[in-house]
């Protein structure tokens, strides 16, 4: 009982990280109808600037973060601006096989610029963990789940309560009378890319910490992405997050009772899963475009 | 005067290894054959039904382990106390049994993932290729793991008259793989010239259409998926005894991204792009490779990839075919209606 606690703890910590994730590609997604693959090298871009602001600047880690997310918003923007831009109005498939010369192309720098040596970042939290009866988890841990329930927060609000989500919504459900209405849609497509994009950089930095840190990271992000998103619908903020914590779930009783070594195929399965049995996503709702 | 130009291309590959005698560039020039087969088989689905495979590596990696270990032989327990053995059979008859798992499987993946389309049919594939990567992975008993599987035989072919001959050398091993590559295009191209071939492409012109004409948008879809599956099988077998080790690196997603390379810049839905674009790309890094560090090729590679989608949307061999005024042979471009709407959909 106490080793099922345990996984639970463990599925909470990294389900709002996997939430982070999720969120930001199914915007992108939703939106644009772009299938990003370059989410998963923010993510990994966001756990180096964590290890250049903390490990090479010698900044304070409570810092990284929020420079992390600029960061990851500013690279997501010039990746729309350049990339996506100009070629608005093709099809799915070329968007997407752009992005994944773009995913090619920026790991390989990664790994040209830092090398294929993983890379830790020390952190201002106690060694010993934090024992709560039965169960105990690290305070970085904590940190992080309490970092990215604030991130998921905010986007909420964005989305919610902001001009720009407005704008934002209303394109996702019909860009044409959207843009009839006055929003200029893309600059909705630029910020709706450097906001999934900062999402994504922000989970890196958080959990780039807790494992460590090499330019290959983020495939595996980016697949557990594409998995939350699958399972919460296209577009659908709350089925991410949802989704990001059955994901954790899945991984935390496969590793747990079946075998540490299909931990990752998890993500895989419950895709296949979903889309043969269930492919409007666990949550849908009846106004999903795509 | 295609047929000239056909002759001429096929009479030359088949003179390299007389006049090239590096082995080096003869090596390279068998994995890139290998890939350029797997590459045809992608085009089949990608080009003609329009449907965007990312898990192909998979059938090519499957067909690569069926072969490797039925050559090899296996003893794995099951379930249930159940010991499965196999004494090793010759390497033809692994090849013969990769076509067909291969073949199976993607009857299977077919079946499932043609239920959903787009971009939810490229994460399937994705997923799917990865699960069985996954597997190679932690199935150690069978597949040695990250051990790979060691000391493949090479295929031997029984020559009636001659005896036994054991393809070792690299000139035997480049003739087989050149004489597969021209049975797979023959197949290829005798298929999309069927009334089953019109089926495909009507189906990706126009799938309404197609079905009110009263094409079976399933079956045609899944049958086009199991030959695809078969010839990347048959790729992977040959891979497997030629390279004689195949560890689960060779289900990498970055494999499956080379043969999309290869079909995209080459043109989708032409017969001899793959090939093309193929010979491109699998001699690249050899090129690049005095010239540049590892790392930088590979951003070589996913800059080159951008550049052709931007510039060369359509791939080399359409818009070569097109500018010397051969569009209407329907043969090497693709049919009216789609080149139609491809300049309809292209910003200006």
């Amino acid at each position: 009982m106490s080793e099922f606690l345990q996984h639970l703890i463990n599925m909470l910590v990294l389900g709002g990280t996997y939430a982070l994730l999720g969120i930001g590609l199914t915007l992108i997604f939703g939106i644009m109808n772009v299938v990003n693959f370059t989410h998963g090298v923010l993510y990994t871009f966001g756990a180096y600037i964590m290890f250049i602001v903390v490990q090479q600047l010698g900044l304070n880690f409570f810092l990284a973060l929020p420079v992390a997310v600029l960061a990851g918003w500013l690279l997501g923007a010039a990746i729309e601006l350049t990339l996506l831009r100009p070629l608005r109005g093709s099809d799915i498939d070329t968007t997407m096989l752009v992005m994944i010369g773009a995913w090619i192309a920026m790991q390989s720098g990664a790994l040209w610029i830092w090398g294929g040596v993983a890379k830790s970042v020390t952190t201002p939290f106690p060694e010993a963990p934090l024992v709560l009866g039965p169960v105990s988890v690290s305070w970085l841990r904590l940190f992080v789940l309490a970092a990215a329930a604030l991130l998921i927060l905010v986007t909420y609000l964005l989305i919610n309560k902001t001009s720009l989500g407005r704008a934002m919504r209303a394109t996702f459900q019909d860009h044409d009378t959207a843009s009839l209405m006055g929003v200029n849609v893309d600059m909705i497509y630029t910020s709706t890319f450097a906001i999934g994009s900062s999402l994504a950089a922000a989970a890196g930095a958080l959990l780039g910490p807790v494992y460590v840190i090499f330019p290959q990271m983020g495939d595996l992000a980016a697949v557990k992405a594409f998995a939350i998103v699958i399972l919460g619908g296209l577009g659908n903020i709350t089925g991410a997050v949802i989704g990001g914590f059955i994901l954790a779930l899945a991984e935390e009783l496969g590793a747990g009772y079946v075998s540490s070594g299909y931990r990752d195929a998890m993500g895989f399965l419950i895709i296949i899963a979903v889309l043969i049995f269930r492919p409007t996503g666990l949550f849908a709702r009846a106004e999903r475009v795509g | 005067m295609r047929t000239a130009i056909t002759i001429f291309a096929v009479a030359t590959l088949a003179s390299v290894p007389l006049w090239l005698r590096d082995p080096y560039l003869l090596n390279a020039l068998i994995t890139t054959g290998i890939f350029v087969i797997g590459a045809m088989s992608l085009n089949l689905l990608l080009g003609f039904t329009g449907q965007l495979s990312l898990g192909h590596i998979a059938f090519f990696g499957i067909g690569a382990y069926v072969s490797a270990l039925t050559s090899l032989g296996f003893d794995v327990g099951l379930p249930g106390d159940i010991r499965l053995v196999h004494a090793p059979w010759p390497p033809i008859a692994g090849f013969a049994l990769a076509i067909l798992i291969a073949g199976l499987c993607g009857y299977f993946v077919g079946l499932l993932s043609f239920r959903v389309r787009g971009a939810y049919f490229v994460i399937v594939t994705i997923s799917f290729a990865e699960v069985v990567r996954l597997v190679a992975l932690n199935w150690v008993e069978l597949t040695q793991g990250p051990l790979a599987l060691t000391n493949i035989p090479s295929i031997a072919l029984a020559l009636p008259g001659f005896g036994e001959l054991t393809l070792r050398t690299k000139m035997q091993n480049y003739y087989l793989v050149l004489v597969v590559a021209l049975v797979a295009y023959l197949l290829i191209a005798r298929l999309v010239h069927s009334h089953f071939g019109r089926a495909m492409r009507g189906l990706m012109e126009n799938e309404t259409l197609a079905v009110s004409v009263g094409i079976d948008v399933t079956r045609t879809l899944t049958i086009a998926a199991v030959i695809s599956a078969a010839i990347a099988g048959a790729a992977g077998s040959l891979y497997a005894h030629y390279i004689r080790i195949i560890d689960p690196e060779v289900f990498a997603f970055i494999n499956t991204v080379t043969m999309v390379i290869m079909v995209i810049s080459g043109g989708k839905g032409s017969l001899a792009g793959p090939v093309v674009g193929g010979l491109i790309f699998g001699l690249l890094p050899v090129a690049l490779r005095p010239v540049m560090a590892p790392e930088a090729q590979w951003i070589a590679y996913g800059g080159v990839l951008i550049a052709i989608l931007f510039v060369l949307p359509r791939g080399i061999v359409p818009s070569l075919a097109q500018r010397f005024g051969r569009r209407r042979s329907g043969v090497t471009t693709l049919a009216p209606v789609a080149l139609a709407e491809t300049a309809a959909k292209e910003p200006a």
